[in-house]
C-alpha cells in the first residue's frame, strides 16, 4: 500500500519574504500548511544580558536596536522606565518633542511595513514610494538628532537637543504634503481587485484568540478589539492630543492593512498638533544627577565639568525597586521590565517585544489555508527580528 | 482586588507590595496555577491577558530564581505583578492552558535561565540551538559567552 | 585549464583581461543577505534616492547561485553562522563580499555570547564598510571601490586568490 506523508519545506533564514532572518518549517499536504514550526533565535544578540553590565545611559544606544524601524520608540519606553523608577519628571516642552518623534518614526515605520509588505505580494511600486516618504523623514530626523536609523536622541529626563533653526518648517512641509502620498499609496492598492483577492479572508484570527495569544498593536486591533497603550495608560502627554484608535471587523490581512492605513493618517495628526502646540521651556529634567550639563558649561565651568564627568563615567545610583513601563511601538506594546537593586546599573532588564508574542499566533493564522498565504500573512503581523530575538 | 485574592487564597498570599503605583504579590510555586486560573476566569477580575513572563535570577539567594507574571485586565483596565520563587532544579507548573501567550514565553525562559515547567506541551530551547549548553542569562554566565578566546568554527 | 593558461603566454592577456574585468565590473549582482538594521540601510541603497542599480546592480538575486557579491548586513550571530558558510559556498566563481556596518566587520556594540566577533572570522571579505549603521552612500563608495578593486585583477590569479585562504581550519 502507498504511504501518504506530508512535505516538509524549509522556508530558510534567507529568504526575500521573512522580513529577517526567521526560519519556518512548514508540513504541506500539497499546498495546504498543515503544520509550521518556527525556528528563532538567528538575530539573538544577548541585549538583556549586556544591559546588566553598562549603566543606565550606556543601555539608550542598545534599545535602538532592538526592533530598528522603530528607535525611537524602543527608546522612549526604556527612558520612561528608568525615570518611573527614579520618580522624576519630564518638562512638557520635551514631552511633545517625543511625541512629535515618536509619531514621526511610528509614519516610517509603517512606510517600511507597507513597502515590504506590498513587495512580498507583487506590487513592487509602492516600495519605491514609500522609500522616498521615508528619506523625507531620516533627514527630519538626521537634521535633529544626528542619525538616520538609530537616532539615539531621548535621554534620563528629556530630549537631548533641541531642535535647530528652520526644522520647523521642513516638519511643517512635511505634514501638510502627506496626505496626499497617502491619497496615492490608496488609489494603487485599496480597491484592488489583487489585493484584495489575495488579502481577504487570509491569515484570519478571532477576537478570543488574539487575547489569548498575548497579541497586541495592529493585528489585535485588525480583530476587533478596540485597545492602545497611549489611551489605556497615557504617558508623555497623549492624553492632550486629539486622536482615535481605529479598528477592524474581520481579523484578517486586509482589516490589517486598512488599520494601519488609517493609523498612518492619526500618527500625521498627531505631529501636526504637536508641533503646532508645542510649549517653551528646558528639554530635560532639572535633576543634576540625572541630566547632563550644556556642552558650552561644562567647557568654561568647573563644577559643570564634574558634574558631566560623574553622570558620563559612573552614573547614578537608582532606587531599589522594579518597574514596568511601556509604550505603543508600531508593532504592538512593547514594555521594559526592570529591576533595580540600587547599584548603577540595572540588575535585570527585560524587554516585552510585541513581535515575538504576535508570531506566537501565527499558528492560528496559517495553518489550513495555502502556502500563498503565509506570506501575506506574516507580512501583516509585520514582525521584525531584531526586536523578537533581541 | 487584593482583598478578593486574599479572601480566596488566605494561606497563600505571602508578600504585598507596591512601589510607583505597582502592585506585585509573591505567591509560593505550588498555588500559582490555581491562582493564576481564579484570576483569569473570576468575572469582576477578568485578568485575560498575559502581558509577559520572565524570570529573574538571584544568584547566591536560595531559591535562586523568580518567575514573574505580568497580568492586565481589560476590563477594569488594570495590571497586576506575580511573583513566585524558584529553587534551582525545581519546576513550577506551566499556565499554558490558561493563557496561550505563556508558551512561547516559557520557552523562553527556559532556554536563558534553565527553570522547567510542568505539563508545558512542547519544552524546548527557542532562541539558541538544541545543543547549546548552559543558561546565558544567569549571574554565573559571563557576557562575552565561556569560550570567547577560541577561534569561532561554525559547525553545530 | 582554460583560455588563460594560452593567452597567458602570449601579449594579448592585458586586453583580455581588461574586458573580461570591465564586464565584471559593471554588473555586479548582490545576493539578499541582509540580517539586522544595515539591512534597512542597504534597501535604502536600492531605492530611488541612492539608486544602486545606475552601478550595475539593478537586481538583488534571492538565490545565491546567481548572484556574484555578498554583502553582509547586520550582526552574524553563532546560530546564523553555518548558513552564511553554505550559501557562501553556493556562489559561484568569481564571488567578493562587503562587510556592511560594525556588527559584520568586528562585532559592533554586541560583545556576547551569540555572535561572532567580525564575519571575517569565517568569510574572506574584500571591503569593509565601517558605521551604525552606515549611510547608504558608504555602501556605493564601497561598491566603487570594489569595482576598482576588480580592475587590478587578473584571469591569472583567480584561482590562486581563493584557494590561497584556508578557510577550512
Amino acid at each position: 500500500m502507498a504511504e501518504t506523508r506530508f512535505m516538509t519545506i524549509n522556508m530558510g533564514p534567507q529568504h526575500p519574504a521573512t522580513h529577517g532572518v526567521l526560519r519556518l518549517v512548514l508540513e504541506l499536504d500539497g499546498e495546504v500548511v498543515v503544520n509550521v514550526t518556527p525556528h528563532l533565535g538567528h538575530l539573538h544578540r544577548g541585549v538583556e544580558k549586556l544591559a546588566e553590565s553598562k549603566t543606565y545611559h550606556q543601555v539608550i544606544p542598545l534599545t535602538d536596536r532592538l526592533d530598528y524601524t522603530n528607535a525611537m520608540g524602543n527608546n522612549l519606553a526604556y527612558v520612561l522606565a528608568v525615570e518611573k523608577l527614579l520618580g522624576i519628571e519630564v518638562p512638557r516642552r520635551a514631552q511633545y518633542l517625543r511625541v512629535m518623534m515618536t509619531e514621526l518614526q511610528r509614519i516610517a515605520a509603517h512606510l517600511i511595513w507597507l513597502g515590504t509588505h506590498a513587495l512580498d505580494i507583487g506590487a513592487m511600486t509602492l516600495l519605491l514610494y514609500n522609500f522616498r516618504e521615508r528619506e523625507e523623514i531620516l533627514n527630519i530626523f538626521e537634521a535633529v538628532a544626528g542619525g538616520r536609523l538609530t537616532p539615539t536622541y531621548l535621554r534620563i529626563g528629556g530630549v537631548s537637543k533641541d531642535l535647530p533653526e528652520g526644522i520647523e518648517g521642513k516638519i511643517r512641509e512635511f505634514v501638510q504634503a502627506f496626505p496626499g502620498h497617502l491619497k496615492e499609496y490608496e488609489t494603487l492598492l485599496t480597491e484592488n481587485v489583487i489585493w484584495l483577492k489575495r488579502t481577504k479572508g487570509v491569515g484570519f484570527i478571532s477576537k478570543e484568540d488574539a487575547i489569548n495569544w498575548g497579541v497586541t498593536g495592529p493585528t489585535l486591533r485588525g480583530s476587533g478589539v478596540k485597545w492602545d497603550v497611549r489611551k489605556a495608560f497615557p504617558y508623555s502627554s497623549y492624553d492632550e492630543f486629539d486622536f482615535d484608535i481605529p479598528i477592524g471587523l474581520n481579523g484578517d490581512v486586509y482589516d490589517r492593512y486598512l488599520v494601519r492605513l488609517r493609523e498612518l493618517e492619526w500618527s500625521n495628526s498627531i505631529a501636526r498638533q504637536a508641533l503646532e502646540r508645542l510649549p517653551k521651556g528646558p528639554i530635560i529634567a532639572g535633576d543634576p544627577k540625572v541630566a547632563l550639563p550644556e556642552k558650552e558649561m561644562v567647557l568654561q565651568d568647573i563644577a559643570s565639568l564634574i558634574r558631566h564627568f560623574k553622570i558620563v563615567s559612573e552614573g547614578f545610583q537608582a532606587p531599589v525597586g522594579e518597574v514596568y513601563a511601556s509604550v505603543e511601538a508600531s508593532k504592538g506594546e512593547l514594555g521594559f521590565y526592570i529591576v533595580s537593586d540600587g547599584s548603577n546599573h540595572p540588575f535585570r532588564m527585560r524587554i516585552r517585544p510585541p513581535s515575538f508574542l504576535n508570531l506566537g499566533a501565527l499558528h492560528k493564522m496559517i495553518v489550513g489555508g495555502l502556502i500563498a498565504d503565509v506570506i501575506s500573512a506574516i507580512g501583516s503581523i509585520d514582525i521584525v527580528l531584531g526586536e523578537i530575538d533581541r | 482586588m487584593i482583598v478578593r485574592l486574599q479572601e480566596k487564597f488566605p494561606a497563600s498570599v505571602l508578600e504585598v507590595a507596591t512601589f510607583r503605583e505597582e502592585v506585585t504579590v509573591t505567591v509560593p510555586k505550588e498555588d500559582i496555577f490555581e491562582i493564576c486560573k481564579f484570576l483569569c476566569s473570576d468575572p469582576d477580575l477578568r485578568f485575560e491577558f498575559l502581558t509577559d513572563l520572565c524570570g529573574v535570577d538571584f544568584f547566591p539567594r536560595t531559591p535562586r530564581f523568580e518567575v514573574v507574571y505580568l497580568l492586565y485586565s481589560m476590563k477594569n483596565n488594570q495590571r497586576l505583578r506575580l511573583k513566585t520563587r524558584v529553587g534551582e532544579n525545581e519546576s513550577v507548573s506551566s499556565v499554558e492552558s490558561i493563557w496561550k501567550a505563556a508558551n512561547w514565553l516559557e520557552r523562553e525562559a527556559y532556554d536563558l535561565f534553565g527553570i522547567s515547567f510542568a505539563n508545558h506541551p512542547d519544552l524546548r530551547r527557542i532562541l539558541l540551538w538544541d545543543g547549546y549548553e548552559g543558561h546565558p542569562l544567569r549571574k554565573d554566565f559571563p557576557v562575552e559567552g565561556p569560550d570567547f578566546d577560541k577561534p569561532f568554527n561554525p559547525e553545530a | 585549464m582554460g583560455i588563460e593558461t594560452y593567452a597567458g603566454k602570449t601579449p594579448l592577456m592585458p586586453y583580455l583581461d581588461k574586458i573580461v574585468n570591465w564586464g565584471r565590473k559593471y554588473s555586479i549582482w548582490p545576493v539578499t543577505f541582509g540580517l539586522a538594521c544595515c539591512a534597512l540601510e542597504m534597501m535604502a541603497a536600492a531605492a530611488s534616492r541612492w539608486d544602486i542599480s545606475r552601478f550595475g546592480s539593478e537586481v538583488f538575486r534571492p538565490s545565491p547561485r546567481q548572484s556574484d557579491l555578498m554583502i553582509v548586513a547586520g550582526t552574524l550571530t553563532k546560530k546564523m553562522a553555518p548558513m552564511v558558510k553554505r550559501i557562501y559556498d553556493q556562489m559561484p566563481e568569481p564571488k567578493w563580499v562587503i562587510a556592511f556596518g560594525a556588527c559584520a566587520c568586528s562585532g559592533g556594540i554586541f560583545k556576547t555570547y551569540n555572535v561572532v566577533q567580525g564575519v571575517d572570522q569565517i568569510l574572506p571579505v574584500d571591503i569593509y564598510v565601517p558605521g551604525c549603521p552606515p549611510r547608504p552612500d558608504a555602501l556605493l563608495a564601497a561598491l566603487v571601490e570594489l569595482q576598482k578593486k576588480i580592475d587590478k585583477e587578473s584571469l591569472l590569479d583567480r584561482k590562486d586568490v581563493r584557494s590561497s585562504l584556508d578557510l577550512e581550519k
